[in-house]
């Protein structure tokens, strides 16, 4: 696909930016409607209770309010939010009503929904409804919830959703047999993706056509129109769901959640078009929250240091409800504990546990920045009792290029079978090691320089991508010889559109300026689309686009065949712009598309592909204030055919500041009555421009995917995968000789000051 | 309430409650819908403006307390002929993914520039410290913005030349 051009590999600037730097992209809330209503959602202060009574009369009387509505409003079977991926019956029982009916189960979960004709009325409203709950003791943590003392669903008997076990090889005759083995137990802490764009949705019912228009949409749109179809009682075609400028995905954003059925049904039930923005306060209480999790894992190893077997148990805290994508974190966590090391034998189940607090969903790296650092961690503990070296003891573990593709461990109840495709994972780690210049900064490990102690340390990772099972893309050659591209895919800030636009000029062969735009975000582009999660944008909408456009070729050819009194195997399509016939006759391709000339392509999928890497860091620790200095953070990523290096940089980037907001400040605290206690931006510390000002990011493209025919793999989770474990194992190797082992994320300054002080006192002792 | 300002350039008069805050004055009543709204308590920066040369935050500032101000939103700084050259560094940098803090950084680093031409990436880091991003990990808005620098100080110097001090940058 490169014999003409070769913008596919090109750091071409975004075509996004003209808009955004100018102020004139559009995200959902800059949307307005002459006679729309605004809708503000009253929600629970209670993490657990029965609702006795909910009396909506004053807010009903106040002048500018439209309407309240409550659970009683919506009709006989208040709708559940469904599960989108692992779709279990299991889950079932947990389902999330879309709003409050008999209990609440969260801070935060919708009790009502006020319409008015102003935000401030709607939101003075909601101070007077009167609700009365009877407070239940609320499950603050997992150990809470197994004992099962208090239920959140007294019908289920039992808090735990589900367990999932992941079985490689055969562990008890593996531990039974080894040299060496060690038990461990480790934890990370409940945060979030918390994208810069809170959340928002207009709504806009037309009666007399039966109609329903909702913008605000964004990631799996397609999905969310099946949800909202059923539940509205309506057929799928009569609902378009508009994917406006989105401001930040990262896994959380563009789920179904209960708002995306209560704001379209406020706009049918008040016949008027209904918007809702949430604030910074809801987003953090209703937004899916993430990577709550902890594990009691045994590592058995030969004298040697080759790893025999893994096993144990991990937990994950999934919050109230099981809901969309709730399931992912945790069934990875019991599926990539490995990582990309070849371990023969393996036996992990992780138990869901349901508590009083937000549900969970997936962020940006989904039980992969879990299982890092606990495997992570766990190596560099284990190295030292063997007295080897952590970069031998990885390199003696990592699965090699030969092995490949490499089967690792199934899930059960879920019966899925996976494969790693392609790479070289040495490589990587090698790459890394020289990047950082760890022959000579390591010698720093442990130093003690003007009150600092040094530590170096270093991690790999795997990025799975490419779920399936579809993308669509459908290509129209427009009367002016353009070209309009549609997919199934959506764009969540990622730059999709200049990705797309790439390849798209690439299999059309025309240059870029040809390609009049890359229409992506409605339900009404292409006849099916999957959305954008799980790193598969760029592997599978570029990969559909890449059928449409050899079958949009095709189309040509046919149509300037009968033009020309030719077979349309004698026809070439020259430049993009003109069908040349035997003899040279020819006609412009701007001339044939008055005929109509378009086609729809797709690719399907049932593999993923597997990013791979390893990230190093090189810290200084204040050990009288538990602060830490990033000095050096390198992350090197093969992710197989690079569409924009640019644009995978800056993904790795920002992905590598995001993990370490997660490693080292970010927490969502609650407390034992439920109550989330970090509910502002003063509260949730997310890193800043002054906090890491050191990344390097290097990117190859060594081992493309034999599993598309781009041969991508996906990008953009790499950067944050390892950073937990990373940070970890540099302030663990810098403070070493104070006998500090972090065994729990964040590693904020009190943390690290704490874990200082233990040391000196086991010392003393 | 009635208010009056200057709105990039434009003279206007709103019709606002007394608790309307800026931003949302300047998004919903007119329609300059570049300056956005991300935490509405002043921590993210996504909603800053220019007010009489200083940056601040329109979240926190009612839109009563604007009259008689000279306001510069992210649109002010826009033409459609062609990107300023702040708003280029930015696109070659790559200082921008979802784009939604984008306009608070501009207006945030336009007006670090245009006072301080000369300032070194730690100032730099110190300023925008008070916008978050979540996309791009800071390093590339920074360096966007040192590499701004240059256009800034061949202003400053014209601006000598001429003997004006204050006028208004474009």
């Amino acid at each position: 696909m490169r014999t003409v051009n070769s913008l596919v590999g090109s750091p071409i600037e975004r075509l996004e930016d003209l808009r955004f730097l100018r102020g004139r992209g559009q995200y959902v809330d800059d949307l307005a409607r002459g006679d729309m209503l605004h809708a503000a959602i009253l929600r629970s202060s209670v993490a657990h209770g029965r609702i006795r009574s909910i009396d909506v009369s004053a807010a009903r009387a106040l002048a500018g309010v439209h309407s309240v509505i409550t659970a009683t409003d919506i009709g006989n079977r208040v709708p559940r939010v469904p599960m989108r991926l692992q779709p279990l019956p299991d889950f079932e029982p947990f389902g999330q009503p879309v709003i409050a009916e008999t209990k609440v189960r969260y801070v935060g979960e919708a009790i009502a929904v006020v319409l008015a004709d102003t935000a401030g009325i709607a939101e003075d409203a909601l101070g007077l409804i009167e609700v009365d709950i009877e407070a239940l003791p609320a499950v603050s943590d997992r150990h809470a919830s197994a004992q099962g003392a208090s239920l959140l669903f007294e019908d289920a008997g039992s808090n735990l959703a589900i367990k999932f076990r992941a079985v490689r090889g055969d562990a008890a005759t593996a531990f039974r047999d080894a040299d060496y083995v060690r038990r461990e137990s480790f934890r990370t802490q409940r945060h979030m993706a918390l994208p810069m764009e809170p959340r928002g949705l207009l709504a806009e019912w037309d009666a007399a056509r039966g109609r329903l228009t909702v913008s605000g949409g964004a990631k799996v749109l397609f999905f969310n129109r099946r949800t909202l179809a059923k539940q509205m009682d309506l057929p799928e075609d009569a609902i378009e769901i508009v994917e406006n400028d989105v401001g930040g995905g990262f896994g959380a954003r563009g789920e179904f959640y209960p708002e995306d059925f209560l704001i379209p049904f406020a706009a049918r039930y008040a016949g008027r078009p209904v918007k809702w923005t949430e604030d910074r306060r809801e987003h953090l209480m209703c937004v899916n929250h993430a990577r709550e999790a902890e594990c009691d894992i045994e590592i058995a190893c030969a004298r040697d240091g080759t790893i025999l077997g893994l096993r144990g148990h991990a937990y994950v805290d999934v919050g109230a409800y099981m809901r969309t994508n709730g399931a992912v974190g945790a069934r990875n966590i019991a599926q990539f504990m490995s990582g990309p090391y070849r371990i023969p034998h393996i036996d992990i189940d992780v138990a869901l546990l349901l508590t009083n607090k937000t549900p969970v969903g997936t962020y940006r790296g989904p039980g992969r920045f879990e299982t890092d650092f606990f495997r992570e961690r766990f190596f560099d503990m284990v190295a030292q009792d063997l007295s080897l070296d952590r970069v031998e003891f990885r390199r003696r573990n990592l699965v090699s290029q030969r092995e490949m593709p490499y089967s690792i461990a199934t899930i059960t109840p879920f019966e899925s079978k996976d494969e790693f495709d392609s790479g070289d994972y040495h490589a990587t780690l090698d790459r890394c090691l020289a990047e950082i210049n760890w022959s000579e900064t390591s010698k720093l490990a442990g130093k003690l320089i003007d009150g600092r102690y040094h530590g170096l340390a270093l991690g790999c990772f795997i990025e799975g991508g490419a779920a399936g099972p579809k993308e669509s893309a459908r290509i129209v050659l427009e009367p002016d010889g353009c070209y309009s591209v549609y997919v199934g895919s959506s764009a969540i800030g990622q730059g999709l559109e200049t990705a797309f636009a790439q390849i798209a000029a690439d299999a059309l062969e025309v240059p870029l300026e040809r390609i009049r735009g890359i229409f992506h975000g409605s339900t009404s582009y292409v006849s099916d689309g999957y959305g954008a999660y799980h790193s598969r944008s760029v592997v599978m909408g570029g990969s559909a686009m890449l059928d449409a456009a050899a079958k949009l070729r095709e189309a040509i050819r046919a149509e300037a065949a009968t033009r020309l009194g030719c077979t349309p195997g004698e026809v070439e399509i020259v430049e993009g712009t003109k069908a040349v016939g035997p003899g040279g006759a020819s006609i412009a391709l701007a001339g044939l598309a008055r005929e109509g000339v378009e086609a729809e392509g797709a690719f399907l999928n049932k593999k993923h592909t597997y990013t791979y890497g390893a990230h190093a860091a090189h810290v200084a620790v204040d050990p009288k204030l538990g602060q830490v200095e990033l000095i050096d953070y390198v992350v090197v990523e093969d992710c197989g055919r690079i569409i924009n290096p640019m644009t995978v940089h800056g993904q790795a980037v920002g992905s590598v500041v995001q993990g370490l907001g997660g490693a080292m400040m970010e927490h969502l605290v609650y407390d034992q009555q439920g109550q989330l206690l970090t509910g502002s931006l003063a509260d949730y510390l997310i890193p800043t421009a002054s906090d890491f000002p050191n990344i390097r990011s290097v990117v190859l493209e060594n081992h493309p995917s034999p599993i598309n025919p781009l041969g991508a793999k996906g990008a953009g989770e790499g950067g944050i995968i390892a950073a937990g474990g990373v940070m970890a194992n540099a302030i663990a190797n810098a403070l070493g000789t104070l006998g500090v082992q972090p065994r729990e994320l964040p590693l904020t300054p009190t943390r690290i000051w704490e874990l200082v002080q233990a040391g000196k006192q086991r010392a003393a002792e | 309430m009635s208010v009056r300002f200057r709105v990039n350039g434009r003279e206007v008069e709103v019709e606002v409650e007394p608790r309307l805050t800026l931003a949302d004055c300047l998004r919903h009543h007119l329609r300059l819908t570049g300056t956005h709204v991300g935490c509405e308590h002043g921590v993210c920066g996504a909603c800053t403006i220019i007010v009489d040369g200083a940056a601040v935050r329109s979240c926190l500032m009612l839109a009563v307390q604007a009259e008689g101000a000279e306001v510069v939103t992210v649109e002010g700084l826009s033409n459609d002929a062609e990107l300023s050259p702040l708003q280029k560094s930015f696109r070659r940098h790559h200082a921008l993914q979802c784009g939604f803090c984008t306009p608070g950084m501009i207006t945030t680093a336009h007006a670090l520039l245009s006072e301080e031409p000369d300032c070194d990436a730690a100032r730099v880091r110190e300023v925008l410290s008070g916008n978050l991003c979540r996309c791009t990990g800071y390093i590339p808005i920074v360096e966007a913005v040192l590499d701004a620098r240059a256009a800034y100080q061949q202003e400053d110097g014209a601006r000598e030349r001429a003997g004006d001090r204050k006028g208004d940058r474009p």
